[in-house]
């Protein structure tokens, strides 16, 4: 009924590619795995596969031991990053090939397989092109048939390597709702690596962040957006601002900052470091604030402002174009957050900080 | 009215002679160095007439022989497939201590001169050789007979295959028949059905220039092969023989013949080429 891995680590030479990785998929369900490239996150979903083997770890489906059996054995569906569909063969022998390779005796007929293929083809969406070659599709079409090879055998797990990876922006947004859609009706438990995090985030009932071989925060999508458990989360989502600031009752402190939209933290009074997103920093004009504004950029929707105090700390924001008429260069202002994550400074990369909003069901090691 | 000017018309007058002069070159060459002496020998072995020429063909000497390295061609070919095809399979997709080496060892024969590898056959296998009183013990003739032929000529035509399918199965990758082995398929299905398929057009290369050079081989099989008359003499041994005893006419019809079977491989591996590709 689920997926389980636990203490899986994966060295290719010095390198220590996989450190200790637990984590459990329920049946059904659909995730991401988020990271910068080198994070381990391909490397993890080929272990699964049985197309790579971990040093140390378990890895183990409806309690059987999955490392004890082949990757043809395990019956998932691996979708690669550039398809590897079979160019001599049409689409049609592409998708049925994985039911032609059954053993005699569990090999459907001939009638059958041709059945099971035309439905597919009709589910894809790409029932036009059954007597084509892969050479004659576009990307998205080459990885719809990748996908319908991948489901034809009906696998137990769906594994896809950055499934949208090698596509145009638009093609990649109608793939993605299509592969939601594609997911919810067939019900097969999902798992698909990405480093673009909008496509996790839009695609993935629960998203896992990787860095360095390790699972940073496991969580939906919304809980790790808004509150990233480790200063490498908060980076890679964007809070790209990172200043300094004293801990005081649970409340955050700097000069210039307006930070009394934030919530109280269970953070030691002292030191910390306070993560913002631009789009989450508002410039308030204020007579006597240290900050001035040193430059106004418009993108069209949005106006991109950075301020600077005396000592040179520039912190940049992004605000909506109607919402910064009143902002001018050499302006006065104070900073006002509106969210943000603050995290007990000389936290190490990688450490659960002081306090997260929410339980995580993982136990993290 | 409009006068309507080609752009070539206003294109800078190129100088066209360097073009012309690199293919005159080239022509002239591959005419002297090619066409004209493959025509002189058909030229030379009907110059007696046809029925002459027929008639040295059908000498038993000359027959024999052309029987002869035919056999040494069909054995050949499928040890060289079935070795040059899992050499190449070994070094593409697995990464074990002694690749390079192995990779280099498939080379060797590339670079060494059949005659040394001949004569090291003759210091092996000979009667005066290491393993001389072993084989006569147990009464097995490798020297001076088919084996002997047939070994050697593996030895100088085996990095053929390997050589023409390794690099494009290094530059295809492994992805397919991984997903072929996600797909549930054995080791012989992923081969029969991924990775055959994709070598194809490599694999008969391959074949081709390793059945051209097994039919022609000379210096290796002349050390190992005695040449008998009608008995181990190899087509390409014949042809000296002949033409060693002047007799122009027989000499040429046998390189004709050679050279036909030379030239339908080749046709048959374009004709192939061009029905499937």
């Amino acid at each position: 009924m689920s997926l389980a891995i636990s203490h899986l680590a994966r060295r290719f030479g010095a390198t220590e590619v996989l450190r200790g990785i637990e984590l459990e998929v329920p049946q059904g369900e659909l995730i991401a795995l988020l990271g910068p490239s080198g994070s381990g996150k391909t490397t993890l979903l080929r272990i699964i596969a049985g197309l790579d083997w971990p040093d140390a770890g378990r890895l183990s489906f409806d309690g059987t031991d999955w490392l004890a059996k082949s990757a043809a054995e395990r019956r998932i569906g691996f979708v690669f990053q550039h398809y590897a569909l079979f160019p001599h063969m049409t689409m049609r022998d592409n998708i049925a090939f994985g039911l032609t390779v059954l053993p005699r005796a569990e090999r459907p007929g001939k009638t059958q397989i041709a059945a099971v293929v035309d439905g597919l083809l009709q589910f894809l969406q790409i029932g036009g092109l059954a007597d084509r070659y892969p050479a004659e599709l576009s990307g998205g079409q080459r990885q719809r048939v990748a996908l319908g090879r991948a489901m034809a055998t009906q696998p137990r797990v769906l594994l896809l390597d950055e499934p949208f990876g090698a596509l145009d922006a638009q093609v990649r947004r109608d793939l993605r709702r299509w592969l939601r859609g594609v997911h919810d009706s067939a019900g097969t438990t999902t798992i698909f690596v990405t480093h673009d995090q909008e496509e996790a985030f839009e695609l993935a009932d629960r998203v896992v962040v990787m860095n360095g071989g390790i699972i940073e925060q496991i969580g939906h999508p919304d809980q790790i957006y808004d509150h990233p458990a480790t200063p490498f989360v908060a980076r890679f989502l964007g809070l790209t601002v990172e200043l300094p600031v004293t801990m005081h009752t649970g409340r955050a402190c700097a000069a210039g900052l307006d930070l009394t939209g934030l919530p109280r933290r269970a953070i030691a009074d002292g030191a910390a470091t306070l993560f913002l997103r631009p789009a989450d920093i508002r410039p308030v004009p204020e007579a006597t604030a240290p900050f001035h504004v040193t430059e106004i950029a418009s993108t069209g929707a949005l106006l991109r402002i950075v301020a600077q105090d005396a000592a040179g700390c520039r912190i940049e924001s992004e605000v909506p174009r109607r919402d910064g008429r009143d902002l001018a260069v050499g302006q006065a202002v104070s900073l006002r957050a509106a969210a943000g994550q603050i995290f007990p400074t000389g936290a190490p990369i990688g450490a659960v900080p002081a306090e997260t909003p929410y339980t995580l069901k993982e136990a993290r090691p | 009215m409009t006068t309507t000017t080609a752009p070539a018309a206003l294109a800078p007058r190129q100088d066209r002679s360097a073009p012309w002069l690199l293919i005159a070159v080239a022509v002239v060459l591959t005419l002297f160095i090619v066409v004209v002496p493959l025509i002189y020998i058909f030229w030379r072995a009907l110059s007696e007439g046809w029925g002459i020429f027929v008639q040295n063909i059908l000498a038993p000497d000359t027959l024999h022989a052309i029987w002869l390295t035919s056999v040494v061609a069909v054995i050949t070919l499928p040890v060289n497939l079935a070795i040059g095809t899992s050499a190449a399979w070994l070094i593409a997709r697995f990464s074990f201590p002694g690749r390079k080496a192995l990779l280099t060892l498939i080379e060797l024969p590339f670079s060494i001169s059949p005659i040394i590898a001949g004569v090291c056959y003759l210091l092996l296998y000979g009667r005066q050789g290491l393993l001389g009183p072993v084989l006569a013990a147990g009464d097995v003739t490798i020297l001076f007979a088919l084996p002997g032929i047939v070994m050697v000529t593996l030895f100088v035509t085996s990095p053929f295959v390997a050589r023409e399918i390794l690099p494009l199965m290094q530059a295809q990758g492994s992805e397919q028949e991984q997903a072929a082995l996600t797909l549930g398929a054995s080791g012989w299905q992923i081969f029969r059905r991924v990775t055959l398929p994709n070598i194809r057009w490599a694999l008969l290369y391959g074949a081709v220039l390793a059945t051209a050079r097994a039919v022609g081989e000379f210096g290796a099989v002349s050390v190992v092969s005695g040449a008998i008359r009608g008995q181990t003499n190899t087509l390409p041994l014949q042809i000296e023989l002949l033409f060693n005893d002047l007799n122009t006419v027989g000499a040429f019809a046998a390189a004709s013949t050679l050279t036909l079977i030379a030239l339908v491989v080749l046709i048959l591996k374009t004709v192939l080429e061009g029905r499937t590709a």
